[in-house]
Protein backbone atom coordinates (compact mmCIF):
# COMPACT_ATOMS: atom_id res chain seq x y z
CA UNK A 1 0.00 0.00 0.00
CA UNK A 2 0.87 3.33 -0.59
CA UNK A 3 1.36 5.98 2.15
CA UNK A 4 -0.32 8.99 0.20
CA UNK A 5 -3.96 8.49 1.37
CA UNK A 6 -5.95 9.37 -2.03
CA UNK A 7 -8.87 7.45 -1.53
CA UNK A 8 -11.98 9.71 -0.71
CA UNK A 9 -9.97 12.86 -1.24
CA UNK A 10 -11.68 16.10 -1.63
CA UNK A 11 -11.30 17.92 -5.13
CA UNK A 12 -10.41 21.12 -2.79
CA UNK A 13 -7.31 18.87 -1.08
CA UNK A 14 -6.15 17.45 -4.68
CA UNK A 15 -2.46 18.47 -4.93
CA UNK A 16 -1.71 21.55 -7.70
CA UNK A 17 -1.26 20.44 -11.20
CA UNK A 18 -2.59 16.57 -10.70
CA UNK A 19 0.70 16.56 -9.24
CA UNK A 20 1.00 12.66 -7.52
CA UNK A 21 3.59 13.20 -4.79
CA UNK A 22 4.21 9.51 -4.38
CA UNK A 23 5.62 6.92 -7.05
CA UNK A 24 4.37 3.55 -7.66
CA UNK A 25 0.86 3.99 -6.75
CA UNK A 26 -0.39 2.36 -9.62
CA UNK A 27 0.87 -0.90 -7.82
CA UNK A 28 -2.53 -0.06 -5.84
CA UNK A 29 -4.57 -0.46 -8.67
CA UNK A 30 -5.87 -4.28 -9.94
CA UNK A 31 -5.22 -5.54 -13.69
CA UNK A 32 -5.46 -9.26 -12.57
CA UNK A 33 -8.92 -8.93 -13.64
CA UNK A 34 -7.92 -8.65 -17.41
CA UNK A 35 -6.97 -12.12 -17.35
CA UNK A 36 -8.54 -15.17 -18.73
CA UNK A 37 -5.56 -17.52 -18.00
CA UNK A 38 -3.13 -17.47 -15.32
CA UNK A 39 0.62 -18.88 -15.29
CA UNK A 40 0.93 -22.14 -13.31
CA UNK A 41 4.72 -22.79 -12.46
CA UNK A 42 6.12 -26.48 -12.13
CA UNK A 43 8.87 -26.03 -9.60
CA UNK A 44 10.16 -29.33 -10.37
CA UNK A 45 11.05 -28.36 -14.55
CA UNK A 46 11.88 -25.19 -13.38
CA UNK A 47 15.68 -24.44 -13.62
CA UNK A 48 15.49 -20.52 -12.67
CA UNK A 49 16.71 -19.06 -15.49
CA UNK A 50 14.76 -15.78 -15.21
CA UNK A 51 13.62 -15.26 -18.71
CA UNK A 52 10.15 -15.08 -17.18
CA UNK A 53 11.18 -12.62 -15.04
CA UNK A 54 12.92 -10.16 -17.46
CA UNK A 55 10.03 -10.70 -20.62
CA UNK A 56 7.11 -9.89 -17.64
CA UNK A 57 5.46 -6.70 -19.21
CA UNK A 58 3.90 -6.37 -15.77
CA UNK A 59 6.57 -7.17 -13.11
CA UNK A 60 4.24 -9.98 -12.14
CA UNK A 61 7.18 -12.94 -11.93
CA UNK A 62 7.83 -13.11 -7.91
CA UNK A 63 11.67 -13.83 -7.78
CA UNK A 64 12.90 -14.57 -4.01
CA UNK A 65 16.98 -15.18 -3.52
CA UNK A 66 17.01 -15.64 -7.78
CA UNK A 67 14.24 -18.47 -7.72
CA UNK A 68 10.72 -18.21 -9.25
CA UNK A 69 8.17 -18.80 -6.48
CA UNK A 70 5.26 -17.33 -7.83
CA UNK A 71 3.27 -15.23 -9.93
CA UNK A 72 1.56 -11.71 -8.71
CA UNK A 73 -1.83 -12.78 -9.83
CA UNK A 74 -3.27 -9.03 -8.75
CA UNK A 75 -1.75 -7.54 -12.11
CA UNK A 76 -1.21 -10.56 -14.10
CA UNK A 77 -2.56 -9.95 -17.35
CA UNK A 78 -2.68 -13.44 -18.68
CA UNK A 79 -0.11 -12.63 -21.63
CA UNK A 80 1.13 -15.88 -21.83
CA UNK A 81 4.65 -14.09 -22.58
CA UNK A 82 6.23 -16.02 -19.75
CA UNK A 83 4.95 -19.71 -20.52
CA UNK A 84 6.04 -19.13 -24.05
CA UNK A 85 9.78 -18.32 -23.91
CA UNK A 86 9.58 -20.83 -20.66
CA UNK A 87 13.02 -23.16 -21.89
CA UNK A 88 11.52 -26.05 -20.22
CA UNK A 89 8.29 -25.71 -20.54
CA UNK A 90 7.58 -25.25 -16.50
CA UNK A 91 4.99 -23.00 -17.44
CA UNK A 92 1.31 -23.42 -18.18
CA UNK A 93 -1.29 -20.78 -19.00
CA UNK A 94 -4.62 -22.83 -17.12
CA UNK A 95 -8.51 -20.69 -17.50
CA UNK A 96 -9.22 -19.17 -14.93
CA UNK B 1 30.14 -6.22 -16.37
CA UNK B 2 26.71 -6.49 -17.64
CA UNK B 3 24.25 -7.21 -14.32
CA UNK B 4 23.09 -10.62 -14.21
CA UNK B 5 18.67 -11.28 -13.97
CA UNK B 6 19.39 -12.71 -11.08
CA UNK B 7 20.79 -9.11 -9.54
CA UNK B 8 18.48 -7.30 -11.74
CA UNK B 9 15.53 -9.65 -10.05
CA UNK B 10 17.01 -9.16 -6.33
CA UNK B 11 15.99 -4.86 -6.86
CA UNK B 12 12.53 -3.27 -6.86
CA UNK B 13 11.24 -2.83 -10.40
CA UNK B 14 11.22 0.72 -10.68
CA UNK B 15 8.49 0.56 -12.94
CA UNK B 16 5.54 -0.98 -10.68
CA UNK B 17 2.88 -2.95 -12.05
CA UNK B 18 -0.80 -1.77 -11.87
CA UNK B 19 0.02 0.05 -15.35
CA UNK B 20 -2.84 0.12 -18.07
CA UNK B 21 -1.03 -1.10 -21.32
CA UNK B 22 -2.37 -4.11 -23.07
CA UNK B 23 -1.56 -7.80 -21.97
CA UNK B 24 1.45 -8.34 -23.99
CA UNK B 25 2.60 -4.94 -24.58
CA UNK B 26 6.33 -4.43 -25.89
CA UNK B 27 6.91 -0.89 -24.41
CA UNK B 28 6.59 -1.96 -21.00
CA UNK B 29 9.04 -4.79 -21.15
CA UNK B 30 11.55 -2.22 -22.56
CA UNK B 31 10.98 0.37 -20.16
CA UNK B 32 11.29 -2.09 -17.12
CA UNK B 33 14.56 -3.53 -18.46
CA UNK B 34 16.51 0.26 -19.39
CA UNK B 35 15.30 1.58 -15.81
CA UNK B 36 16.88 -1.94 -14.09
CA UNK B 37 19.95 -1.33 -15.80
CA UNK B 38 20.58 1.83 -13.68
CA UNK B 39 21.94 1.92 -10.53
CA UNK B 40 21.59 5.16 -9.93
CA UNK B 41 17.37 6.65 -9.24
CA UNK B 42 16.12 7.83 -12.18
CA UNK B 43 14.48 10.94 -13.74
CA UNK B 44 12.17 10.37 -16.10
CA UNK B 45 10.11 12.07 -19.00
CA UNK B 46 7.91 10.88 -21.31
CA UNK B 47 6.31 11.92 -24.59
CA UNK B 48 2.43 11.45 -25.33
CA UNK B 49 1.71 7.69 -26.07
CA UNK B 50 0.76 3.87 -25.14
CA UNK B 51 3.35 4.53 -22.26
CA UNK B 52 2.72 8.00 -20.89
CA UNK B 53 -1.12 7.80 -20.60
CA UNK B 54 -1.51 4.18 -19.11
CA UNK B 55 1.31 4.76 -16.42
CA UNK B 56 0.01 7.92 -15.25
CA UNK B 57 -3.26 7.46 -14.74
CA UNK B 58 -4.29 10.40 -11.55
CA UNK B 59 -3.73 8.92 -8.44
CA UNK B 60 -1.77 6.36 -9.98
CA UNK B 61 1.83 6.51 -11.29
CA UNK B 62 3.40 3.82 -12.75
CA UNK B 63 7.31 5.22 -12.08
CA UNK B 64 9.09 4.55 -8.48
CA UNK B 65 11.08 7.58 -9.63
CA UNK B 66 10.16 11.49 -10.39
CA UNK B 67 8.57 11.36 -13.64
CA UNK B 68 7.35 14.59 -15.62
CA UNK B 69 5.27 14.70 -19.00
CA UNK B 70 4.55 18.12 -20.98
CA UNK B 71 3.72 17.06 -24.60
CA UNK B 72 3.83 15.28 -27.46
CA UNK B 73 6.74 16.51 -29.14
CA UNK B 74 8.96 17.37 -26.18
CA UNK B 75 10.22 15.00 -24.64
CA UNK B 76 13.72 15.56 -25.67
CA UNK B 77 13.23 19.67 -24.88
CA UNK B 78 11.72 18.92 -21.26
CA UNK B 79 14.61 16.55 -20.18
CA UNK B 80 17.08 18.46 -21.64
CA UNK B 81 15.72 21.37 -19.01
CA UNK B 82 15.73 19.09 -16.03
CA UNK B 83 18.99 17.94 -16.64
CA UNK B 84 20.27 21.74 -16.71
CA UNK B 85 18.16 22.64 -13.69
CA UNK B 86 20.23 20.04 -11.75
CA UNK B 87 23.43 20.60 -13.11
CA UNK B 88 23.05 24.55 -12.06
CA UNK B 89 21.66 23.69 -8.20
CA UNK B 90 24.67 20.85 -8.11
CA UNK B 91 27.08 23.66 -9.03
CA UNK B 92 25.55 26.08 -6.61
CA UNK B 93 25.80 23.36 -3.89
CA UNK B 94 22.21 23.15 -3.37
CA UNK B 95 22.38 19.40 -4.47
CA UNK B 96 23.87 16.47 -3.93
CA UNK B 97 22.27 13.19 -5.12
CA UNK B 98 23.44 11.80 -8.00
CA UNK B 99 20.34 10.60 -10.95
CA UNK B 100 20.36 9.26 -14.19
CA UNK B 101 18.09 11.48 -16.66
CA UNK B 102 15.61 9.08 -19.18
CA UNK B 103 13.53 10.03 -21.64
CA UNK B 104 10.57 7.98 -23.59
CA UNK B 105 9.40 7.78 -26.39
CA UNK B 106 7.12 6.03 -28.45
CA UNK B 107 7.86 5.95 -32.75
CA UNK B 108 5.72 8.80 -33.24
CA UNK B 109 6.95 10.84 -30.27
CA UNK B 110 10.63 10.42 -32.34
CA UNK B 111 10.41 9.58 -35.70
CA UNK B 112 8.09 12.12 -36.11
CA UNK B 113 6.45 14.74 -33.77
CA UNK B 114 9.88 15.05 -31.36
CA UNK B 115 12.31 15.04 -33.64
CA UNK B 116 13.11 18.43 -33.52
CA UNK B 117 13.43 18.60 -29.97
CA UNK B 118 15.33 15.09 -29.33
CA UNK B 119 17.57 16.75 -32.14
CA UNK B 120 18.26 19.93 -30.15
CA UNK B 121 18.98 18.02 -26.67
CA UNK B 122 21.88 16.17 -28.79
CA UNK B 123 23.09 19.33 -30.40
CA UNK B 124 23.53 20.57 -26.89
CA UNK B 125 24.94 17.63 -25.48
CA UNK B 126 22.79 17.16 -22.54
CA UNK B 127 23.89 13.74 -20.32
CA UNK B 128 20.35 12.35 -20.75
CA UNK B 129 19.32 8.92 -22.41
CA UNK B 130 16.78 9.00 -24.52
CA UNK B 131 14.79 5.87 -25.64
CA UNK B 132 12.34 5.45 -28.30
CA UNK B 133 10.09 2.29 -28.12
CA UNK B 134 9.30 1.86 -31.71
CA UNK B 135 6.31 -0.04 -32.22
CA UNK B 136 5.81 1.34 -35.65
CA UNK B 137 2.72 2.85 -35.80
CA UNK B 138 0.92 5.63 -33.11
CA UNK B 139 -0.56 2.68 -31.25
CA UNK B 140 -1.90 4.86 -28.52
CA UNK B 141 -5.00 6.45 -31.00
CA UNK B 142 -5.85 3.27 -32.90
CA UNK B 143 -2.88 2.65 -35.25
CA UNK B 144 -1.75 4.72 -37.48
CA UNK B 145 0.64 5.16 -40.13
CA UNK B 146 3.72 6.93 -38.55
CA UNK B 147 7.69 7.13 -39.93
CA UNK B 148 8.35 3.82 -38.32
CA UNK B 149 6.00 1.48 -40.33
CA UNK B 150 7.28 -0.59 -42.82
CA UNK B 151 5.76 -0.30 -46.17
CA UNK B 152 2.98 -2.64 -46.96
CA UNK B 153 1.49 -2.62 -43.36
CA UNK B 154 -2.12 -2.21 -43.06
CA UNK B 155 -3.12 0.87 -40.43
CA UNK B 156 -6.13 2.44 -40.68
CA UNK B 157 -4.45 5.11 -42.01
CA UNK B 158 -2.27 3.41 -45.02
CA UNK B 159 -5.62 1.32 -45.85
CA UNK B 160 -5.48 -2.06 -47.71
CA UNK B 161 -7.61 -2.22 -51.38
CA UNK B 162 -7.24 -2.10 -54.89
CA UNK B 163 -5.28 1.35 -55.52
CA UNK B 164 -3.15 0.43 -52.58
CA UNK B 165 -1.63 -2.42 -49.97
CA UNK B 166 -0.67 -0.79 -47.34
CA UNK B 167 1.77 1.40 -46.94
CA UNK B 168 3.46 2.88 -49.74
CA UNK B 169 7.07 4.71 -48.69
CA UNK B 170 9.35 2.87 -46.34
CA UNK B 171 10.19 3.34 -42.84
CA UNK B 172 13.03 5.77 -41.87
CA UNK B 173 16.33 5.29 -40.61
CA UNK B 174 16.15 6.84 -37.71
CA UNK B 175 19.28 5.23 -35.62
CA UNK B 176 21.33 6.68 -38.31
CA UNK B 177 19.76 10.23 -38.06
CA UNK B 178 20.80 10.00 -34.31
CA UNK B 179 24.21 8.31 -35.06
CA UNK B 180 24.66 11.33 -37.76
CA UNK B 181 24.74 13.50 -34.24
CA UNK B 182 27.55 12.25 -32.63
CA UNK B 183 27.18 10.74 -28.61
CA UNK B 184 26.09 7.50 -27.66
CA UNK B 185 23.81 5.71 -30.04
CA UNK B 186 22.71 2.26 -30.18
CA UNK B 187 19.70 0.03 -31.40
CA UNK B 188 18.25 -2.75 -29.16
CA UNK B 189 15.71 -5.65 -28.82
CA UNK B 190 13.71 -6.89 -25.86
CA UNK B 191 14.22 -10.42 -26.97
CA UNK B 192 18.01 -9.87 -26.59
CA UNK B 193 18.06 -8.79 -22.90
CA UNK B 194 21.82 -8.93 -21.95
CA UNK B 195 22.35 -6.89 -25.16
CA UNK B 196 19.90 -4.27 -24.17
CA UNK B 197 20.75 -4.13 -20.31
CA UNK B 198 24.57 -3.66 -21.63
CA UNK B 199 23.80 -0.80 -24.07
CA UNK B 200 21.38 0.98 -21.10
CA UNK B 201 24.72 0.60 -18.57
CA UNK B 202 26.55 2.03 -21.30
CA UNK B 203 24.44 4.74 -21.93
CA UNK B 204 23.96 5.85 -18.39
CA UNK B 205 27.73 5.84 -18.32
CA UNK B 206 28.48 7.88 -21.29
CA UNK B 207 29.12 11.54 -20.50
CA UNK B 208 26.88 13.10 -23.19
CA UNK B 209 23.68 12.26 -24.63
CA UNK B 210 22.71 8.83 -25.89
CA UNK B 211 19.87 7.23 -27.65
CA UNK B 212 18.71 3.58 -28.18
CA UNK B 213 15.96 2.63 -30.60
CA UNK B 214 14.74 -0.55 -28.99
CA UNK B 215 11.74 -2.59 -31.13
CA UNK B 216 9.07 -2.98 -29.08
CA UNK B 217 6.30 -5.24 -30.99
CA UNK B 218 2.56 -4.49 -30.14
CA UNK B 219 0.26 -7.18 -30.55
CA UNK B 220 -2.88 -4.91 -31.01
CA UNK B 221 -1.50 -3.20 -34.13
CA UNK B 222 0.67 -6.09 -35.74
CA UNK B 223 -2.14 -8.08 -35.03
CA UNK B 224 -0.68 -11.17 -33.39
CA UNK B 225 -1.55 -13.26 -30.15
CA UNK B 226 0.07 -11.48 -26.92
CA UNK B 227 2.62 -14.25 -25.67
CA UNK B 228 4.32 -13.72 -28.88
CA UNK B 229 5.85 -10.34 -28.77
CA UNK B 230 9.21 -11.50 -27.35
CA UNK B 231 9.28 -13.81 -30.39
CA UNK B 232 8.42 -11.19 -33.19
CA UNK B 233 11.05 -9.02 -31.66
CA UNK B 234 13.59 -12.59 -32.04
CA UNK B 235 12.64 -12.48 -35.04
CA UNK B 236 13.34 -9.15 -36.09
CA UNK B 237 16.53 -9.58 -35.29
CA UNK B 238 16.98 -13.19 -36.80
CA UNK B 239 15.91 -11.71 -40.37
CA UNK B 240 18.09 -8.62 -40.26
CA UNK B 241 15.07 -6.46 -40.08
CA UNK B 242 15.82 -5.35 -37.04
CA UNK B 243 19.73 -5.14 -36.94
CA UNK B 244 21.47 -4.99 -33.10
CA UNK B 245 24.25 -2.08 -33.64
CA UNK B 246 26.01 0.63 -31.62
CA UNK B 247 27.65 3.88 -32.76
CA UNK B 248 30.24 4.81 -30.63
CA UNK B 249 32.92 7.75 -31.34
CA UNK B 250 31.41 7.83 -34.75
CA UNK B 251 32.40 3.85 -35.06
CA UNK B 252 29.75 1.24 -35.98
CA UNK B 253 29.47 -1.68 -34.15
CA UNK B 254 27.24 -4.93 -34.91
CA UNK B 255 26.85 -6.57 -32.27
CA UNK B 256 24.69 -9.89 -33.57
CA UNK B 257 24.95 -11.37 -36.89
CA UNK B 258 22.62 -13.99 -37.02
CA UNK B 259 24.46 -17.55 -38.12
CA UNK B 260 21.56 -17.64 -40.70
CA UNK B 261 19.71 -14.70 -42.28
CA UNK B 262 16.08 -15.86 -41.93
CA UNK B 263 14.10 -14.53 -44.99
CA UNK B 264 11.89 -11.55 -43.68
CA UNK B 265 9.04 -13.57 -45.02
CA UNK B 266 9.28 -15.53 -41.79
CA UNK B 267 8.71 -12.31 -39.13
CA UNK B 268 6.03 -10.64 -41.88
CA UNK B 269 3.42 -13.58 -42.41
CA UNK B 270 2.74 -14.38 -39.07
CA UNK B 271 1.47 -10.73 -38.40
CA UNK B 272 -1.80 -9.67 -39.51
CA UNK B 273 -0.89 -6.57 -40.47
CA UNK B 274 0.86 -8.11 -43.45
CA UNK B 275 -1.36 -10.53 -44.31
CA UNK B 276 -2.81 -8.84 -47.88
CA UNK B 277 1.04 -9.35 -48.91
CA UNK B 278 0.96 -12.62 -48.95
CA UNK B 279 -1.68 -12.48 -52.04
CA UNK B 280 0.14 -12.93 -55.59
CA UNK B 281 -0.98 -9.37 -56.61
CA UNK B 282 1.43 -7.78 -54.18
CA UNK B 283 4.67 -10.59 -54.45
CA UNK B 284 6.50 -7.89 -55.72
CA UNK B 285 5.87 -5.76 -52.27
CA UNK B 286 7.49 -8.57 -50.81
CA UNK B 287 10.49 -8.52 -52.69
CA UNK B 288 11.11 -4.83 -52.09
CA UNK B 289 10.42 -5.39 -48.56
CA UNK B 290 13.77 -7.86 -48.67
CA UNK B 291 15.58 -5.84 -50.72
CA UNK B 292 15.01 -3.24 -48.42
CA UNK B 293 16.01 -5.10 -45.27
CA UNK B 294 18.98 -6.39 -47.65
CA UNK B 295 20.12 -3.25 -48.30
CA UNK B 296 19.94 -1.90 -44.80
CA UNK B 297 21.79 -4.81 -43.72
CA UNK B 298 24.60 -4.82 -46.26
CA UNK B 299 25.08 -0.73 -45.77
CA UNK B 300 25.63 -1.86 -42.04
CA UNK B 301 28.39 -4.06 -42.44
CA UNK B 302 29.99 -1.72 -44.89
CA UNK B 303 29.18 0.94 -42.30
CA UNK B 304 31.55 -1.68 -39.51
CA UNK B 305 34.10 -2.62 -42.38
CA UNK B 306 34.62 1.10 -43.03
CA UNK B 307 34.96 1.76 -39.63
CA UNK B 308 37.68 -0.73 -38.69
CA UNK B 309 40.17 0.51 -41.09
CA UNK B 310 41.47 3.18 -39.73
Amino acid sequence: MTKWNYKGIKAKDLPKGAVIPEGGTAADYETGGWRTKHPVLDKEKCINCLFCYAFCPDSSVIVENGKVVGFDLKHCKGCGICAFECPKDAINMEDE
Amino acid sequence: MVATLKELAAKEDKLSPGHRLCAGCGASVVARMILNASTLPVVVASATGCMEVSTTIFPYTSWRSSFIHNAFENSGATMSGVEAAYRALKRKGKMKDEFNFVAFGGDGGTFDIGLQSLSGAFERGHRMLYVCYDNEAYMNTGIQRSGATPMGAWTTTSEVGKKQAGKIQHRKDLTGIMAAHGGYVAQASPSNWRDLVKKAEKAFAFDGPSFINVLAPCPRGWRFPSEQTIEFARLAVETCYWPLFEVEGGKYKINVKPKTKKPVTEWLKPQGRFKHLFKDVNADKLDELQKFVDDQWDRLLALESACRLD
